[in-house]
């Protein structure tokens, strides 16, 4: 409860407590603890198959829970009388498959959420495209369709129109895993840009370098646990083998 | 009528064949509207709903069209509803075609990535509006050709409407050749009539089914 408090007074956005995840037999989450502060970028890292996905997928309730607590926003995410569209209007989630909607232009995949889920008007909706665009570069293309678009391109546009809805978190699921190494350095760009903006962020990533420079907190994720958690210096110095390890064949 | 095969006969022939185009028309408007409910039936969230869609699917699909047309006619006066050979034809129809365009349907809906769902999912849409305006849009793009391919199967279908004595194509052919006796001559003129309606809708269906596969643009993916 005292987490509760702590979110109600602005510090902590996101927050899980003692989180337990099964998939059938296969325990996926066993006990994951950790949050982020307002303004903080968390690099969650591991293996594959960790747990890391499903993790940031808990926390916008696109997995439910077994046991434990999660509280994002305010919000106890593990209620099964949450408001969910008010939960996803606080919180953005960009995947590694961009999923962009592909019948619709950029400006239209921008727009579509504000004016139907916030009743905002078409004319706002397009300015704050116009806005959400020009913050990722990608301003020259507003009318295009998707697959017009490059891989990183599209990877923007859509963190674009996560941003458009305006959330107090974002999470970012290996955005530039299926991007290579110029692409990727775009989007990272833009996503350092929102960190220099304040944006909260949770961001399951590869690019260690990135995430040295980047994170505020650093969360090593093993066998479904937090196996170790502290700040952006876990990755020069790691004080548990399986870090090392890790990083040493990840680098 | 009698004699040799006149331009009466004829004029005959064309009427029973704006019939069937007629009867087409019915079938897909009627059996597209069942077709869109069963479809969103199948995939409701609902599992009593998603229960009686399949059940209804299956037993229509199990059932000959011929059947379903004579119980209509038939089986509709005895209790109270009294049906011309139109409301039987169009009725069986409807009930016919709504449950293949609804199977077909609903796997075109089901082939959009579940990614959509999620991305939609993720802005807070609405299942409604996920619906509308991410899911159906593009389901109606992949549907296309399929549709348009079962409707040459509604339009050899309509001749099992001269069952219940409704004068379609067939139905009008039958008639003449009791008074002629040339059974080839008429049903060669029918099967080239028939032909002629469904060969441009086939024809259709292929090309969309061609050029579906072409993206406008290449896509890059890294
Ligand atoms: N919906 C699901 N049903 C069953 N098993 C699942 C499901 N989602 C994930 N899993 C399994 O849970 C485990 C953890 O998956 P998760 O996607 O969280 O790993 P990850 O750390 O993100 O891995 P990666 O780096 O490969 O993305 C994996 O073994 C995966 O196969
Ligand atoms: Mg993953």
């Amino acid at each position: 409860m005292s987490d509760i408090a702590n979110v109600a007074t602005g510090a902590t956005v996101v927050a899980l407590t003692n989180v337990h995840k099964s998939f059938g037999p296969l325990k996926v989450l066993d006990g994951v603890t950790f949050d982020v502060a307002r303004g903080d970028v968390l690099c969650i890292i591991g293996r594959s198959g960790s747990g890391k996905s499903t993790a940031l997928r808990c926390i916008d309730r696109f997995e439910t829970i077994d046991s434990g607590e999660i509280v994002v926003c305010g919000r106890k995410v593990h209620d099964p009388a949450l408001d969910l569209r008010a939960l996803r209007q606080d919180v953005g989630i960009v995947f590694q498959s961009y999923n962009l909607f592909p019948h619709l232009t950029i400006e239209e995949n921008i727009t579509l959420a504000p004016t139907c889920v916030k009743g905002t008007s078409k004319a706002e909706a397009r300015e704050q495209a116009r806005a959400a665009l020009a913050q990722v570069g990608l301003s020259d293309k507003i009318q295009h369709y998707p697959e017009q678009l490059s891989g990183g391109q599209q990877q923007r546009a859509a963190i674009a129109r996560s941003l458009a809805m305006r959330p107090k978190v974002m999470l970012f699921d290996e955005v530039t895993s299926a991007l290579d190494p110029e692409l990727t350095g775009e989007v990272l760009k833009v996503i350092e840009g929102l960190a220099a903006d304040g944006m909260t962020m949770v961001m399951v990533t590869h690019e260690m370098g990135f995430a040295r420079s980047i994170a505020d907190r650093v969360v090593f994720m093993h066998r479904g646990k937090v196996h170790e958690h502290g700040t952006a210096a876990v990755l020069t110095t790691p004080t548990t083998p399986e870090l090392a390890q890790f990083l040493g064949t990840g680098l | 009528m009698g004699g040799s095969l006149n331009v009466n006969h004829l004029a005959f022939l064309a009427n029973g064949a704006l019939w069937t185009i007629g009867l087409s028309l019915i079938a897909l408007v009627g059996g597209g509207l069942a077709g869109f409910v069963v479809a969103l039936a199948r995939i409701s969230p609902l599992r009593a709903v998603r229960i009686l869609a399949a059940g209804y699917v299956q037993l229509i699909q199990g059932t000959p069209l011929l059947v379903i047309m004579f119980l209509t006619y038939f089986g509709l006066p005895p209790l109270g509803i009294t049906v011309s050979p139109l409301t039987a034809a169009s009725v069986s129809l409807t009930v016919y075609v709504g449950a293949y365009l609804g199977e077909i349907w609903r796997g075109c809906i089901e082939s959009v990535p579940k990614q959509q769902w999620e991305a939609a999912e993720g802005l807070a849409l609405s299942r409604t509006q996920r619906m509308m305006r991410v899911i159906l849009p593009q389901a109606v793009r992949i549907a296309t050709p399929p549709t348009v391919g079962f409707m040459v199967q509604i339009i050899k279908n309509t001749s099992l409407a001269s069952v219940v004595g409704f004068v379609e194509l067939a139905r009008a052919g039958q008639i003449i050749n009791n008074a002629l006796f040339e059974p080839f001559l008429i049903y060669l003129i029918i099967a080239v009539v028939y032909f002629a309606l469904c060969y441009p809708v086939s024809r259709l269906s292929r090309r969309l089914e061609a050029s579906q596969g072409r993206p406008r643009l290449s896509v890059e993916t890294a």
